[in-house]
């Protein structure tokens, strides 16, 4: 029988073992924010947001601390840091559109077993939103997908083909979710990476396409 | 003499007409839009607006919710009036924006006004709402960007390759008036930000007949530092200054 699953921050702390020294990173809202939780301190990971903020510190928790002309795109108050710069939209767009970003975090309805993108609008909604996430899935260097495994209702988040209107087609190339990391080729998914307690067997049920297993299957590690 | 400070927000807005264009700078944080002015123009009453901005507005009652639900991140200003109020008063006909949905499942303003039937809605990404408006400050007609291509903002748009890579056709975004805020001000309408409030604010000065800056400071020419001016004057039209303390949307000033 499977094992429990990740609270959301603990995936968290899997994505930022991603970011590399020297890396710029944005972190999609929603999920993918809380990685702005736990940037890592022994290697310098700039964080970009939408909203122009370059090498911006950890988000503060207490109101009272808060500076509201200090947030990041998902509305959080963040620190300033040494060396954070300010850009106005357009030219922090420039510097998503130009291939600058080294990794995009995304949130995700689904994601299909060929990287196709679909996270613009909640199911059951008339209106979308695509906020600068369009952007970032077609232009970042590389795109992570972090994301339950499975939808509130069981059914799978990663799926043969999106059944909702894609944001940007064979986009996503890591998906990492609360019981395993699974990788995005041509070819399809490999499973890389499962969380103690589930076997492989157990993450293929909750997941539509067939997944290939790595030769170097290891188990999640979080730190 | 040049002197682009108006002394109130109704007369900075007063020769705005119906069916304008609306390029608004704000995000959708607490204090990154121009608020006052667009309670002037709720005030002013013009119908059959079309906004172009990010978000779909928090305006009316939302805004009351949104304090609460924020109340545990940040202090949630009770004057960020924003689109939301626009939209809620039966003024906005169409929307060019790319944050319109609330998140999850509570609704914006402006998705109740368009599953009403009252608003229509162009949805953009950041990036191509920022540059289309680029572009028209800049005066570029059109630009290629790879955002966008082979999904349903595509529709009706031209694609063409370029070293192997395939980019749409987007058209440049010129409005009637941009309501921006910012920082600090001078009377040649230079102007510098705070922080994230930068934002849409200084992207969309310049690219509408009328940019009007609302802001929390006047100082005197030769005060702000050239270095360090992010908007120049020239994109300026109007400045006007922000109340010291929060005032209601519906009191003339």
């Amino acid at each position: 029988m499977a094992g429990a699953k990740l609270e959301p921050r603990a995936i968290a702390l899997r994505v930022v073992k991603e970011f590399k020294d020297g890396m710029l990173v944005n972190l999609g809202s929603g999920m993918p924010t809380l990685c702005g939780m736990f940037l890592p301190t022994d290697r310098e990971v700039l964080l970009h947001s939408e909203n122009g903020l370059i090498g911006y510190g950890t988000t503060i928790e207490n109101p009272d601390e808060a500076d509201l002309t200090l947030v990041n795109a998902g509305i959080q108050p963040v620190r300033k840091r040494p060396g954070m710069a300010i850009v106005d939209h357009a030219e922090s767009f420039s510097i998503i559109r130009g291939g600058h970003i080294d990794i995009s975090v995304l949130g995700a309805h689904v994601v299909s077993e060929f990287g196709d993108l679909a996270n613009n609008t909640t199911p059951g909604k008339l209106v979308g939103s695509l906020g600068g996430g369009q952007d970032l899935a077609f232009c970042a260097k590389k795109v992570i997908v972090m994301m339950t495994h499975v939808d509130k209702n069981g059914g799978p988040k990663l799926v043969k083909k999106c059944a909702f209107r894609l944001t940007a087609p064979r986009c996503v190339k890591l998906v990492i979710t609360d019981i395993a990391v699974v990788e995005i080729d041509e070819h399809g998914l490999t499973l890389l990476e499962v969380l103690p307690g589930w076997t492989p067997a157990e993450v293929q049920e909750l997941t539509e396409p067939k997944l290939r297993i790595s030769p170097n299957l290891r188990e999640m590690e979080l730190v | 003499m040049i002197n682009k400070v108006v002394a109130t927000f109704d007369e900075a807005v007063a020769d705005m007409k119906d069916g304008a264009t609306l390029l608004l700078g704000g995000f959708g944080g607490p204090a990154d839009n121009a608020a006052y002015l667009t309670a002037a123009v709720a005030r002013l009453g013009v119908k059959n607006l079309t906004v172009v901005g990010n978000i779909g507005g928090r305006g009316g009652d939302s805004l009351e919710q949104v304090r609460q639900r924020m109340a545990q991140l940040l202090h949630w200003p009770t004057d960020a009036y924003d689109v939301g109020l626009l939209i809620v008063r039966g003024q906005v006909a169409k929307g060019i924006m790319a944050f319109p949905a609330a998140v999850g499942h509570a609704r914006s303003p402006f998705e109740i006004a368009v599953e009403a039937g009252k608003t229509q809605i162009e949805l953009v990404g950041q990036g191509t709402i920022a540059e289309r408006v680029r572009a028209a400050r800049a005066g570029i007609a059109a630009f290629y960007t790879p955002t966008g291509v082979g999904t349903f903002v595509a529709e009706g748009k031209e694609v063409r390759e370029f070293d192997g890579r395939a980019y749409l056709l987007e058209r440049a975004l010129k409005g009637d008036f941009s309501l921006i805020r910012a920082h600090k001000a001078d009377r040649y309408g230079n102007l510098v930000y705070r922080n994230s409030a930068r934002t849409f604010n200084a992207t969309m000065a310049g690219a509408s007949t009328i940019t009007v800056a609302e802001v929390d400071e006047v100082v005197e020419l030769g005060q702000l530092d050239p270095e360090m001016i992010v908007t120049p004057g020239v994109y300026v039209q109007r400045v006007v200054v922000r109340p010291k303390t929060p005032q209601p949307w519906d009191q003339p000033m």
